[in-house]
């Protein structure tokens, strides 16, 4: 039964597969977001100062995700910044959300590679028979 | 890969008859040994591209083909516009262009040894490489224009290297039929401080020498002879690409069933060719294929610099530059028929052979240079295009190693500081801003490159005419 709340990352032999698990479905989008960080550097050392805000509108919830991670990977690359605290509000089609980070410092986050973007592989927004909500997909590197 | 579900033609060629939706066969180019190191993704994904609409003669596999996005990297097809054929995002890639520039130098081994700390400094110094880097070009909203519409071109013009250089390229260094309208804003933002950078990833600036020569006559061709050395840059499009990518791949996904096309996989995404979506694609991909040419040229005129600071009496000349994530629109005979098509080479290169109109004239009778990456611990090697690889891959060869493990499990067993000590001691030097970087790419986190290259040359896709080896490596 996996934890709330939680991140981690999956196989994927060219690039990396990124995974958010949530008690709601917001949480879930928060986490793989944080998964997604993770690529590029540890989180951990990325400080929250500095709030970006991300509004998105998708189809589909798997539509939805790919919105929400890939206006963060735009975020991050024309702000220079790296985001390692997540906010989400999902109403329907639309995601409101706000990222926390800080412009990106080469000699502390040490960046290992760039995300170029979230990908259809392997995408997916459900539930598990435990009602968590786990949101993943392929992230090009 | 499964062997037994493949038809053996040849030790190099294989077979995946039609069933189900398929309209052409699959063919896979690779020895046995090769195609058992496949994932078995690599089988569907050849399949499911070969069910697209207006796909001509078959859907081709690489020998360096592993798990792509809807194509396998290493894919290749070609569609027929006339006959409903699709153009497909996926087929190309988030890095539009991403390819390769070989230079000469006009250096021997000998000429850098005293001088390669020096040298692999300068070129760190000089190069923008990894996440966070910018180039130090801001490029108005008319230079975005004239950029995006003039690839190498509009560099050369800028200042950025030399007319001659344009010539040693495919396309002349500029791809026409761009249409920088279709490259949405944020396309153009995301591009506006990456001008002139290397990315990161599996992107490189590479210093290498000849180690070894299998066609004497090729190589004089290309001006190559033992122990040269030469430098080779390998990166696309950066974010402009990246976001054209993004954008389209979501459009054609959504629009797919409006065009009455079943995807078997959303990553497969495409349009017709002949609808507004497809010639958007079509456009913005152009464009997106002259930002990668303009960036490589760019980048020669920043290797340049460095080299003539440490090496003065360097002479860096284009020996080529190929591209490997492309949809290119070209003439080919199919059963005595001469048919336009679009051909996707999804991690793959172009290899026109001997006699094609489209190469310089110094390499008309040779065949086009196919630059080959490999890993930055082994060697990469530079093919020539074959008279019979148009008959059997649309003119296409291999572009890489290709990946043997993911980057999960290569941090896992590299530590990027080993990695780099390790090959210290070969005398290969790495200068990356990442140590996690370089663990991901190992060179043991990439397939033998040897054997791809070998293979190609036995399935006809291209011949061997040098090997280079690693001395430099400036990494994303």
């Amino acid at each position: 039964m996996p934890q709330q709340r939680t991140w981690e990352h999956f196989e994927h032999q060219a690039d990396i597969g990124i995974r958010g698990t949530g008690a709601t479905l917001s949480e879930a989008f928060e986490q793989a977001a944080c998964a997604m960080t993770a690529v590029i550097t540890d989180p951990d050392v990325v400080r929250a100062t500095r709030a970006v805000e991300i509004r998105c509108e998708a189809g589909d919830r798997e539509l939805l995700l790919l919105d929400w991670l890939n206006a963060i990977v735009y975020e991050m690359a024309v702000q220079h910044m790296l985001f390692s605290r997540f906010e989400v509000q999902i109403d329907g089609q639309r995601l409101s959300g706000c990222a926390w980070g800080e412009a990106i410092d080469i000699a502390r986050h040490q960046p290992a590679v760039e995300v170029k973007g979230a990908t259809f592989t392997e995408l997916s927004v459900a539930q598990d028979d435990g009602g968590h909500w786990i949101a993943q997909c392929i992230v090009d590197v | 890969m499964d062997l037994s579900r493949l038809e053996q033609l040849t030790d190099n060629e294989w077979r995946i008859n039609p069933f189900g939706a398929m309209r052409v066969p699959g063919i896979v180019y690779a020895d046995a040994d090769l195609i058992r190191g496949m994932d078995d993704k690599v089988y569907e994904q050849i399949v499911n591209v070969a069910t697209l609409p207006g796909i001509i003669k078959a859907s081709y596999a690489m020998p360096d083909a592993h798990w792509g996005y809807g194509f396998p990297i290493g894919g290749v097809a070609a569609f027929d516009a006339a006959q409903g054929g699709v153009v497909s995002a996926g087929g190309v890639g988030f890095d539009i262009s991403c390819g390769v520039r070989t230079l000469t130098t006009g250096l021997t081994r000998s000429d850098i040894e005293a001088h390669k700390e020096s040298l692999a400094d300068a070129l760190f110094t000089a190069i923008p490489a990894g996440l966070g880097s910018t180039g130090t070009l801001r490029l108005s909203k008319p230079e975005m224009q004239a950029m995006l519409t003039g690839g190498a071109r509009w560099a050369v013009s800028q200042g950025y290297g030399y007319q001659d250089d344009l010539q040693y390229s495919e396309e002349h260094g500029c791809m026409p039929g761009a249409l920088a309208e279709e490259v949405s804003q944020q396309a153009k933002r995301r591009q506006r401080d990456e001008m002139g950078t290397l990315g990161s990833g599996n992107h490189y600036l590479e210093v290498q020498h000849v180690i070894a020569i299998y066609d004497r006559k090729a190589a004089q061709a290309y001006g190559l002879h033992e122990n040269d050395i030469v430098v080779s840059i390998h990166c696309g499009s950066r974010g402009l690409g990246h976001q054209i990518g993004t954008e389209f791949l979501k459009s054609m996904a959504i629009a797919a069933h409006r065009y009455g096309i079943e995807l078997p996989d959303r990553e497969l995404a495409c349009a017709p060719i002949n609808s507004p979506l497809g010639e958007s694609y079509l456009g913005a991909m152009r464009a997106g294929i002259n930002c990668a040419l303009a960036n490589r040229q760019i980048l020669t005129h920043l290797a340049r610099r460095a080299f003539e600071c440490v090496v003065p009496k360097a002479e860096l000349d284009v020996l080529y530059d190929v591209s490997h994530n492309t949809c290119k629109e070209e003439e080919h005979v199919v059963e005595g028929k001469s048919m336009q098509l679009f051909v996707h080479r999804k991690g793959a290169t172009r290899a026109l052979g001997p006699g094609h109109a489209d190469l310089p004239e110094a390499f008309r009778a040779t065949g086009q240079p196919v630059l080959i990456g490999g890993s930055m611990g082994t060697a990469s090697y530079i093919l020539a295009g074959l008279p019979q690889s148009g008959r059997c891959s649309f003119a296409s060869a291999c572009h890489g190693a290709g990946r043997a493990m993911s980057r999960r499990k290569a941090t896992k067993q590299w530590h990027g500081r080993q990695v780099i000590d390790d090959l210290s001691t070969r005398g290969i030097l790495i200068r990356s801003h990442s140590c996690r970087g370089v663990a991901e790419e190992a060179p043991g986190a990439y397939k033998d490159v040897n054997a791809v290259v070998d293979t190609a040359e036995q399935a006809g896709l291209a011949r061997k005419v040098v090997k280079l080896a690693p001395v430099i490596c400036v990494k994303g």
